[in-house]
């Protein structure tokens, strides 16, 4: 397999508080290869957007972040702030959730998309400008060469979620990072943003971490996935292994939570309990708490290791998820 | 636009038209006669009446408020009682001074206030920004007239560098002009700069942690790129209408600090106005700060919509 563009490597980001560590990020690895799509998946709180944006040196202010991180083969995490910066906004491009507040609103988007080609590729206004109405035209913005000038108000939220993946994509990075891109857009908009990226991933043979915590995303689009709880990866694998065989208690209480058509249930599966808090971690599996498996008390003291199940499938728990429930649910 | 601008003015109009009968009824609430007041302790009451009737305060007050706008519509505000000279004359020779005054606080409290307030920000937790709010909370929280004397005595008293009070023209002498100037401008200028630095320093925090920074910072910009293109721009619409509100404040006089360094401003005029119960000179000074008020106001909504695209001025 060819070289990873991106690659974590016990990434661990901690906060400093008056109710002492916050272990947000604890000891992530993994890797996204060219044009392949990664999914890390978890609820809110699991330390999954947070991993990518220490990654990339977007921690927020206070965040301790450890490990190493790679771009293109290039240690992120070695270099000065500037070196790092430069790196990120050449080589990676970001999606985020909610395309009414991640445009300036005082900007026109042409200025907003053509700013990094400015910065990072030396191009003058003209060159900008043309390169943005290029890029609004390629991610399906109407008639782009007029709408190059209009401000954020004027568009619709699943046009701005377009203008912002034509600025994720106007340096040609060599990955692109899409936080909940998709989270905030109505089901239409939605199905038509995971197609958009997926056919220019394809023309560009660029490769997408996908953050997600909506697993339907994940079935469509990833070719691997990677699902965080309490700040750790718990379990890792092709995305058909995983949906097909969920190692995890997690991951199949997981995925046994959502909704399938045709099937008639009268409530919907929840998971009991709440995840744990950053600062009030278990010593032993995050997960035990509100385990079905429930396993002995080496669950409740002791941090289980991740461990091969398959060959590129990887869990952490002492004990595997049922596979009859998995079974049942399927047929 | 054109419409826009009609409209405000029209609206401008209503508003001005209210501003004069609401002091028109309040002087009459006023107690004291003004023409008693004018004439001293002894008179004849002839010479009384006389006066009432040249200042036609023998007529009903509607007759009275009627005529009274009808002539501030042909640029007549009425004679001053204690003088006698046209009101319109006495409150357009103030202008000039508190013009000269509201604007030089008002650009001083700006060069201060705008690096201040954003490095604050900007630097949040450091040692400058500690100053900047220590600087902020101690403009807003003491008297305007207490610096004012405390200025005075530095600057005159102990230093001897500045005249302590007066006004010269421009025209006359520009440096001496300047000197007069530099003491009651700082004085105004502090307290106005206090208040700008806090609201500055809020705004731009406040913008710092918008989402749109965050897309800035992931397109790789240069700290200075993101502070300058994406937070200034957003951080300081809002600021825009509290310097204006501060500016408008101040064209209409400084009372206070206009009396204290004898600056010929509107706000030493309303002062003595009061006093003398000179009540049309008051009301030609009430409603020419009333009408400088309104087209602050309008400039910067015109300002506004150039400043934000989602603002459109129809």
């Amino acid at each position: 397999m060819s070289e990873p563009v991106l690659a974590l490597e016990g990434l661990t980001v901690t906060f400093g508080s008056a109710r002492g560590t916050a272990r947000v990020v604890d000891g992530v690895d993994w890797a996204v290869h060219p044009g392949q799509t990664l999914a890390v998946v978890g609820e809110s709180g699991s330390g999954k957007s947070m991993t990518v944006l220490s990654a990339t040196g977007l921690a927020p202010r206070g965040a301790k972040v450890t490990g190493t991180v790679r771009l293109l083969g290039e240690e992120l995490t070695a270099m000065s702030d500037a070196d790092r910066r430069r790196a990120r906004g050449r080589h990676i491009g970001f999606v985020y959730q909610d395309p009414m507040t991640s445009l300036n609103p005082v900007m026109t988007v042409g200025r907003q998309v053509s700013e990094a080609c400015e910065e990072h590729l030396g191009m003058s206004k003209q060159e900008g400008r043309k390169r943005a109405v290029e890029l609004l035209g390629l991610v399906g913005i109407p008639s782009p060469e007029e709408r190059v000038d209009n401000y954020p108000h004027q568009f619709s939220g699943g046009m701005r979620q377009r203008v912002v993946i034509a600025m994720a994509l106007a340096n040609e990075p060599e990955v692109l990072i899409a936080d909940e891109a998709t989270t905030a857009l109505d089901v239409t908009t939605q199905a038509q943003i995971l197609e958009l990226v997926a056919g220019l991933q394809e023309r560009l043979g660029t490769a997408v971490v996908w953050i997600t915590h909506d697993l339907g995303v994940v079935a469509g689009i990833a070719d691997r996935v990677v699902v965080m709880y309490g700040g750790r990866i718990i379990e890792q694998g092709k995305v058909d292994d995983l949906f097909a065989d969920p190692a995890h208690p997690y991951t199949q209480a997981l995925l046994a939570a959502r909704p399938q058509p045709g099937v008639r249930a009268d409530r919907l599966l929840t998971i009991a309990g709440t995840p744990p808090l950053p600062t009030e971690l278990p010593p032993g599996c995050a997960f035990w708490p509100r385990c079905p498996v429930r396993g002995d008390a080496r669950c409740e003291h002791e941090e289980p290791p991740l461990v091969e199940v398959a060959p590129g499938h990887e869990v952490r728990s002492f004990y595997r998820a049922d596979p009859a429930v998995t079974e049942e649910r399927s047929a | 636009m054109g419409r826009f601008l009609v409209r405000r003015l029209a609206q401008s109009a209503v508003v001005l038209l209210g501003v004069t009968l609401v002091v028109f009824l309040l002087l009459q609430l006023v107690p004291g006669d003004p023409v008693r007041v004018a004439l001293g302790t002894r008179f004849e009451q002839d010479t009384y009446d006389a006066l009432r009737e040249r200042a036609g305060l023998d007529r009903p007050l509607p007759v009275q408020y009627l005529s009274y706008v009808g002539n501030a519509l042909t640029g007549d505000l009425g004679v001053s009682f204690r003088s006698g000279d046209p009101v319109t004359g006495i409150v357009l020779e103030r202008l000039p001074a508190t013009l000269t005054l509201a604007f030089f606080a008002v650009l001083f409290a700006l060069l201060v206030s705008f690096p201040l307030g954003i490095l604050s920000a900007v630097k949040n937790g450091s040692v400058l920004d500690h100053v900047a709010r220590v600087f902020s909370q101690f403009g807003v929280s003491v008297p305007d007239f207490w610096m004012g004397i405390l200025a005075i005595i530095l600057f005159t008293g102990v230093l001897g560098w500045l005249p302590p009070s007066g006004y010269t023209p421009l025209g006359e002498d520009p440096v001496d002009w300047f000197k007069h100037l530099v003491l009651p401008s700082v004085t105004v200028g502090l307290v106005t700069a206090a208040i700008l630095t806090r609201f500055i320093r809020s705004s731009v925090l406040e913008a710092m942690s918008e989402d749109y920074v965050r897309t800035a910072e992931g397109k790789g910009l240069s700290p200075r790129r993101v502070v300058t293109r994406h937070v200034l721009r957003n951080a300081l619409i809002p600021v825009v209408t509290v310097a204006a509100v501060q500016l408008a404040s101040l064209l209409g006089g400084v009372i206070v600090i206009e009396v204290l360094f004898a600056w010929p401003g509107l706000g030493q005029l309303t002062f003595d106005a009061v006093r003398a119960r000179d009540y049309p000179v008051l009301q030609g000074a009430v409603l020419l700060v009333a009408a400088l008020f309104l087209l602050t106001n309008l400039l910067v909504d015109l300002l506004y919509a150039k400043l934000d695209p989602r603002i459109s001025v129809r």
